[in-house]
């Protein structure tokens, strides 16, 4: 009987001819192969928030298997023995199973919720990155429309996960947003008795907020993460001014081998801290909460920070209510005061974003498409604009913990509140001055570099006397020995060693692993005065 | 491999299948077919040099540790002391040390591959167009014109009554996608008026007056309570002190002789005779959002909510004297029936808990 031979070294090229046969993959495949990506620190904080998403689907799902969306009242019988006997929701005691009675519980729990505090931070940092960047602008508008509705929706993703433990600090969060909810004037009391179908707690809603957080939100999320990350593929990413970089080209990296490599990397790094956090930090010990109960409730009781400049504009908003008569209708009619600082500022926070790369398109009258970033010195306004929104936001989120810190430093919980009511409207605006000023001045700065050079370090003394300050031009000078370069919205180098004076550092971590390099001396004008290799030594010793 | 490219000329395509061709050629003619050109490529050590090996040991002792860890993970997580154990310090040492070692493994297989990336790869430099900017105005055009040919042929413009009537048959379609979702989940505030309601309404009791009672359902004598003190109560009816009457529980208070007449000097209409003797009690739910307003101060006669710090000056009707709360605290009308404990004669005669737009 004859054998037939496998050539074994064949069968990859063989397979692949067979693949490519049925989905002529070859084309597509040499084209994300070689996609250019461009390299930069800060466009890697985006991905901390794909990855920690990741995480948070991973860990989520293992507790799926052990939660239980329900409010009926249980008597506790699990390992924590100071809770023992103690009457509680049967979501509130799964979840202490979660953390007691399921190895390796505790460390799924914790993961889930620092992977969730850290997907929101990277979105706002992100967001930071491309706003102050200016990478917003045409034609990426819509990516940035789509990630702002990311925060919105991971925040709600958060506060339905914060909120199933049903422990005394989440339940009291819960009832606030019921209280958020009545607020809304003419459907309030109806999308409330709707949501947690009649009056709070009701029975149900764990059950609605269990599908809304691992069904409904995460698929929105997921799909809107593909769309977010799929306009980033088909635009290109944007990339900073540099040599040979143009509006119209991309430099970088093709995405195979390196790109993907440092991705795949950068994940499993995202993921280690996160497993690390998980474990070494404690985070949410929802046993010593304690069960909801509507009457309990603890001084310090702070939202996840995400939630705190919210938590802020609550405490800070002025006791102001509107009630009215319609007409002889009813019995008159009430807009609270909790509804403008956790309705309508979220709603104003969510729509001025939105609305913002229109904005800024049409003050600036700037219809072209931008590829290449901006320094956010160049743009003083704008980043002055960051900053005020940023210091709006930061009074709002140390109010949200006022009283913790009154009750640390020992100052009236009143003044802390006044502080933050006369803040929120005074430091705004100080830091957009300051901003702009620091931006004008980091110009200024750049150019006077440009024109005069770098900095040296070396006084010298002239014939008659006078002490001048060498200074290390960039480029020919003309005839007052003044630069002539052009600024080109890139770092201008303002120290000697950006300029190659001493040497790249010495590899090696105990003891140098290669030659030390010669420093070159400077070449350029006026020369620094040459020193003699023996002399060399000497100093260096 | 070192290659520096010159500044690109527009050049023929290479014929792939010259045997001449190395391997780099052929996947730098593909990169060029895609409008990419690989300008600079460079290995960062010489093959087979002393720095070159040192990284190669590098990343794989990285990839050890992972291995090593990840061992201590599984046997930590099998034989380790994952049972709660009151006081047992060995127990409250499991959770950090998984988090541990899986953090090692992890970050041991990132930084693996991160060095082998960064630092085995040639270092590149590529750029490739962006064929950015609209499509080309022929495109365009074909594109337009063939959608406004399909929008012709539909014919709406000239068969109006069709457009019309499928507007009109369509419109409810989307409708009944969204009836079942709000006729479903939808619920009626007002008519049981739910909202103005609470454990302590007698209809919940067969009519009789609901008594006051401790957590533990026992009822409440006025000795029970020493003067200055405070004491939250729940209606005493089955589930009283349970989430399911959330918005029931009260704060039973003793004043001391001269707030109890500050207090009764000051009385609302609407609070008249809810005092007995110097006893008074509040709905502890904060009118602002909700939170227990639990926190007294005895000295100075405050309720305080812990979540947004509103004050209530309990001598003065819980009049809010500081932060965003808007309404007093509802009072209960209180009284000791024949049998000396305390009962609530009637309901709240206000709606407890945060406002909303029906509320008066």
């Amino acid at each position: 009987m004859k054998r037939r031979k496998i050539d074994v070294r064949a069968i990859p090229a063989k397979s692949a001819g067979a693949l490519d046969d049925r989905f002529q993959a070859a084309t597509p495949l040499r084209s994300l192969l070689n996609k250019v990506f461009p390299d930069h620190w800060s466009f890697l904080l985006g991905e901390i928030a794909l990855f920690s998403f990741i995480v948070l689907l991973l860990t989520g799902t293992f507790l799926t298997f052990f939660y239980e969306p329900s409010l009926q009242t249980v008597t506790y019988d699990g390992s924590y023995t100071p809770l023992r006997g103690t009457h509680m929701s049967a979501a509130y005691a799964s979840s202490l199973d979660l953390s007691f009675d399921v190895r390796g519980g505790l460390i799924m729990r914790q993961m889930h919720h620092w992977a969730a505090l850290t997907f929101m931070a990277a979105i706002v940092v992100h967001m930071f990155r491309i706003f102050f960047t200016g990478a917003f602008r045409k034609p990426r508008e819509t990516n940035w429309i789509i990630g702002s509705l990311l925060f919105w929706i991971g925040f709600l993703a958060g506060f339905t996960g914060y909120s199933l433990p049903d422990d005394a600090l989440s339940g009291t969060g819960l009832r606030i947003a019921s209280a958020i909810m009545l607020s809304i004037p003419v459907i309030g009391s109806w999308v409330t008795t709707s949501i947690f179908d009649g009056e709070f707690p009701g029975h149900v809603i764990m059950g609605r907020f269990y599908i809304a957080h691992v069904l409904l939100i995460p698929g929105i999320l997921l799909a809107l993460i593909a769309v977010h990350v799929g306009l980033v593929f088909k635009q290109k990413h944007t990339q900073w001014p540099g040599p040979g970089r143009t509006e119209h080209n991309v430099v970088g990296e093709r995405m195979f081998p390196r790109y993907a490599i440092k991705q795949g990397g950068f994940f499993m790094i995202v993921f280690g801290v996160i497993a690390l956090m998980g474990g070494l930090f404690q985070i949410n010990p929802i046993w010593l909460f304690g069960p909801y109960e509507a009457f309990t409730v603890s001084a310090a009781s702070q939202p996840d920070w995400y939630v705190m400049f919210l938590d802020g504009s609550t405490r800070l908003f002025p006791a102001w209510e509107i009630r009215f008569d319609l007409f002889g209708w009813g019995d008159g009619y009430t807009i609270p005061p909790i509804f403008w600082p956790t309705v309508v500022l979220p709603g104003v926070l969510t729509m001025l974003p939105l609305a913002y790369p229109f904005i800024e398109a049409r003050l600036t009258k700037d219809k072209k498409a931008h590829n290449l970033l901006q320094r956010p010195r160049d743009v003083p306004a704008r980043t002055a604009l960051g900053a005020m929104a940023i210091m709006f936001w930061l009074v709002l989120t140390l109010s949200g913990g006022n009283d913790v810190i009154a009750d640390k430093f020992h100052i009236s919980l009143n003044a802390m509140t006044w502080a933050g009511r006369i803040g929120l409207l005074i430091l705004p605006p100080i830091a957009y001055y300051v901003t702009y000023r620091i931006c004008l001045g980091l110009q200024q700065h750049d150019r006077e570099v440009l024109a005069h050079g770098v900095e040296t370090g070396i006084i010298k003394r002239l014939p008659d006397g006078r002490f001048i300050e060498v200074h290390q031009p960039l480029a020919p000078v003309d005839e007052h020995g003044h630069g002539e370069l052009d600024y080109a919205g890139w770092v201008v180098p303002k120290k000697m060693n950006r300029l190659g004076a001493l040497g790249p550092a010495i590899k090696g971590f105990f003891y140098p692993i290669e030659k030390p390099a010669e420093a070159p001396v400077s070449p350029g004008h006026p020369p620094v005065s040459p020193i003699e290799p023996a002399r060399r030594e000497e100093i260096s010793k | 491999m070192s290659t520096e490219t010159e500044p690109r000329v527009e050049q023929e395509p290479l014929d792939v299948f010259d045997p001449r061709l190395t391997r780099f050629d052929i996947m730098r003619e593909g990169a060029r077919r895609e409008g990419i050109e690989i300008v600079h490529y460079e290995a960062q050590y010489p093959p087979g040099s002393r720095a070159e090996r040192r990284m190669t040991r590098i990343v794989a002792s990285f990839f050890l540790l992972t291995g090593l860890a990840a061992t201590a993970f599984l046997v930590i997580y099998t034989w380790g002391p994952w049972e709660y154990e009151l006081g047992s310090n060995v127990s409250k040492l499991y959770t950090p040390l998984l988090g541990l070692t899986l953090g090692i493994a992890l970050l041991g297989i990132g930084f693996g591959i991160l060095t082998w990336g960064k630092k085995l790869l040639p270092r590149e430099v590529a750029i490739q167009d962006r064929h950015d900017g609209p499509s080309t105005t022929e495109d365009r055009k074909i594109t337009g014109e063939t959608m406004v040919y399909i929008a012709e042929e539909l014919g709406l413009k000239r068969r109006k009554a069709l457009g019309f009537a499928a507007l009109a048959g369509l419109a409810p379609v989307g409708l009944v996608a969204a009836a079942p979702l709000i006729g479903g989940l939808i619920k009626d505030p007002v008519e049981d008026r739910i909202l103005f309601k609470t454990g302590w309404d007698p209809a919940g009791n067969g009519g009789k007056p609901v008594r006051v009672t401790r957590e533990d359902g026992t009822p409440i004598r006025p000795e029970d309570v020493s003067v200055g003190g405070q004491m939250t109560v729940f209606p005493g009816i089955p589930g009283g002190a349970t989430n399911e009457h959330a918005d029931s529980p009260t704060l039973l208070i003793h004043l001391r002789p001269d707030d109890a007449k500050k207090t009764l000097d000051t009385l609302k209409p609407v609070n008249q005779g809810s005092m007995w003797e110097n006893f008074v009690a509040y709905s502890k739910i904060c009118t602002h959002a909700g939170c227990p307003a639990s926190l007294y101060e005895q000295q100075t006669n405050r309720l305080l909510c812990p979540c947004h710090q509103s004050q209530f000056l309990i001598t003065d009707n819980a009049r809010p004297i500081f932060g965003p709360a808007t309404r007093s605290l509802p009072m209960l009308p209180i009284e000791v029936d024949e049998e000396g404990f305390f009962v609530a004669t009637s309901d709240y005669k206000v709606a407890v808990g945060p406002a909303f737009w029906e509320r008066p």
